[in-house]
């Protein structure tokens, strides 16, 4: 490795021998393409004629208004395939193109990140295959079929606790067995490094633009920008724009489920501890011995029980503040934004949102100017909230 | 020679893996080295299929501490953690099993860990511990040369020996960084892949033997995929000092889990047919 790839003591490469020079290659790839003029222009290219950007930095007026605060929507959720993740699968499904590898894996919780890099490995023309949990691919029959739709093959894992992590896990043991012509498209700034620079490096478009927007539209800074977290690429693409500026406040929200308090949750960095999960040192839901936990959202984007190491720096150096929303709370954001808006959020999205109602009822935090990364749309989530409210449909 | 430790009554001293190595390679032989997951399918049983190991000819022991998420293991191993995590093994059970294990063997212990488990109860509590137990060395899957700083300081103040793995990919520079941080024996992966029963060894396998040993003098031992006696002889006539097989096992316990008598008689069958294999050097 050229780089440790570690933040603080966070981060590395925890990985079984046979996977470093993979990591090596990738990493050496990736160090010369992220500024060789003719891959940073293709990339561009896609992201503005393929994925739809720049997203607005849209003013909320009716949320503004109701929270006393002024809130700016970064809107990710105009995307293609509709979140964040495919600033990110844009760029490594075409990294993996100059590298001349044939093929590409992924994992998938709720099936996001799984289209995003079906969609680009259609566009690119190089065959995809996602892992994803059974119980999952059960829950999201919708998106197995989209991923399907566009060429994708969806590969049900029937391993551990059948969801997120087990479908990273089958991933690592597919690249592990075909290295030399596979490229495994991570969709988190997690993982072993180079992923967590690299993911963050391809997400920080969002927030290379939302501060140029903000200082069009305000002549200033804002005062905080809020984000959700699961693996957290949405929240580190929106704070790498803010993170030298050290007067502006950055708020990660996790998943809390049914509660912090409770064992179902995905709170890693409220409640988890040190260690070492896919590759990488951060916080991990875990019990004494090291053995993962299971994670709980309502959100399956935030169904995680590690999170990305840039995340823990972050936190433990203060730079950054990490709250949690539980599924309820998350779901009268849902609403709110729906209500208020017209804009349906992800239910990722809506841990921000409801979290950003909770900092405007704070007093001394009345008209400030909050960025809400808003990360997705909530398209996928139509079932799952309608029998939340008990709506038939 | 290390002192005795209190549980071993047999004789009074802990073999090395230099000695083992030595001794097997004086009788014209390659080691073999079962492998099973502490507590699979449970504390007790799992005594008895390493009694079986060690009756039938195993030179030393691998035994794997079990861990929620092996990424380096395919579905045999994973099923067997699964199943000794939930008859209730813990890290502090593991360290007992092999206390339990040396009331009767002195031959080297190795313990196969994901990082993990270290990590989170401290290094030094972890070597500590090991060294107690009668542990002979410890692999970390996930931990590469480049992580492992603090590991090898580790097991060096305890007197463990760190135990690396070079598989196909690894390239020449990084075969000899990794041989100075290892020490007691090289752990070679003989597939592109996970552990897991596979049908024959490639040419590639025995190419990377050679390669290895052109590279140290430290002992090496092939595993991965090393699932039937045949196996075990062509690594071992390929100039592998010894060879771990795991999966293959463990496949008899998964298959007999109704009646593990019958289950403990077969393992014992194909050990000696396993260490019969690595007789002809």
């Amino acid at each position: 490795m050229i780089t440790n790839g570690k933040f603080g003591k966070y981060g590395g490469t925890f990985v079984p021998e046979l996977i470093i020079p993979a990591l090596e290659e990738l990493e050496g790839a990736f160090l010369k393409y992220k500024d060789d003029e003719k891959f940073v222009e293709e990339l561009e290219f896609y992201l503005r004629e393929f994925a739809g950007r720049p997203t607005s930095l849209y003013l909320a007026k009716n949320l503004s208004e109701k929270f006393g605060c002024k809130v700016y929507l970064k809107r990710e959720d105009m995307l293609h395939t509709g979140a964040h993740k495919i600033n990110n699968t844009l760029g490594q499904g075409l990294l993996a193109k100059y590298m001349g590898k044939t093929r590409l894996i992924a994992e998938t919780g709720a099936g996001q990140h799984g289209i995003a890099t079906a969609v680009v490995g259609a566009m690119l023309s190089i065959p995809t295959e996602v892992y994803m949990g059974s119980e999952d691919v059960e829950r999201q029959k919708l998106n197995v079929f989209r991923m399907e739709l566009s060429g994708g093959s969806v590969i049900p894992v029937e391993t551990g606790s059948k969801t997120l992590k087990d479908a990273i896990n089958e991933a690592f043991r597919d690249w592990i067995s075909n290295v030399e012509n596979t490229h495994y498209l991570i969709g988190s700034t997690m993982g072993p490094h180079p992923y967590p620079t690299m993911v963050k490096h391809f997400q920080s478009v969002i927030g290379k633009e939302a501060r140029k927007q903000i200082v069009e539209k305000e002549g200033e800074l804002p005062d905080v920008v809020i984000a959700c977290v699961g693996g957290g690429s949405n929240a580190m693409g929106i704070f790498s724009g803010f993170v030298d500026d050290k007067d502006v406040a950055l708020i990660g929200v996790e998943g809390g489920g049914e509660g912090v308090e409770t064992n179902r949750t995905g709170a890693t960095l409220c409640k988890g501890t040190e260690g070492i999960l896919h590759g990488s040192l951060s916080f991990v839901l875990q019990d004494d011995d090291g053995q993962i936990s299971e994670a709980h959202s309502v959100s399956a984007g935030l169904d995680y029980p590690g999170v990305g190491p840039e995340h823990a720096y972050l936190k433990v150096t203060g730079r950054a503040d990490y709250v949690a929303v539980t599924n309820k709370e998350a779901l009268r954001g849902f609403e709110l934004l729906s209500k208020y808006e017209g804009i349906i959020p992800a239910l990722e999205s809506s841990h921000a949102v409801a979290y950003a109602e909770k900092y405007s009822k704070i007093k001394e935090n009345k008209g400030k100017t909050i960025i809400i990364n808003l990360s997705g749309r909530g398209d996928k989530d139509m079932f799952l909230v309608a029998k939340e409210m008990g709506v038939e449909v | 020679m290390r002192p005795l430790k209190k549980y071993f009554n047999n004789s009074n001293q802990l073999q090395s893996y230099q000695e083992m190595f030595q001794e097997v390679k004086n009788r014209g032989e390659g080691a073999f080295i079962p492998f099973t997951v502490a507590g699979d399918p449970d504390f007790e049983t799992s005594i008895e299929i390493v009694r079986q190991y060690v009756d039938n000819g195993a030179d030393a022991l691998e035994i794997g501490f079990p861990f929620s998420d092996p990424v380096a293991d395919g579905p045999s191993v994973q099923a067997a953690d699964i199943r000794s995590l939930n008859s209730g093994m813990t890290t502090e059970k593991c360290f007992e099993f092999i206390s339990r294990i040396r009331e009767f063997t002195s031959i080297p212990i190795g313990i196969l860990v994901y990082y993990n488990l270290i990590y989170r109860k401290g290094l030094e509590e972890f070597y500590s511990k090991a060294r107690n137990a009668g542990i002979t060395g410890i692999l970390a899957a996930d931990l590469p040369p480049e992580e492992a700083g603090d590991a090898v300081k580790m097991a060096s103040k305890y007197d463990l020996d760190q135990i690396f793995m070079v598989a196909q990919t690894t390239t020449n520079e990084r075969i000899a960084e990794i041989v100075e941080m290892c020490t007691g024996f090289l752990y070679v992966v003989a597939v592109m892949g996970v552990t897991g029963a596979r049908s024959d060894i490639k040419k590639s396998t025995v190419d990377l033997i050679k390669r290895v040993k052109n590279h140290t003098d430290l002992p090496i031992a092939v595993g991965f995929g090393i699932s039937k006696p045949e196996h075990v002889k062509d690594v071992i006539q390929s100039g592998s000092d010894g060879a771990i097989v795991a999966s293959a096992i463990i496949n008899i316990i998964t298959q007999n889990l109704d009646d593990m008598d019958i289950g403990k008689h077969e393992i014992g069958i194909f050990c000696k047919e396993l260490k019969e294999s690595t007789k002809n050097r």
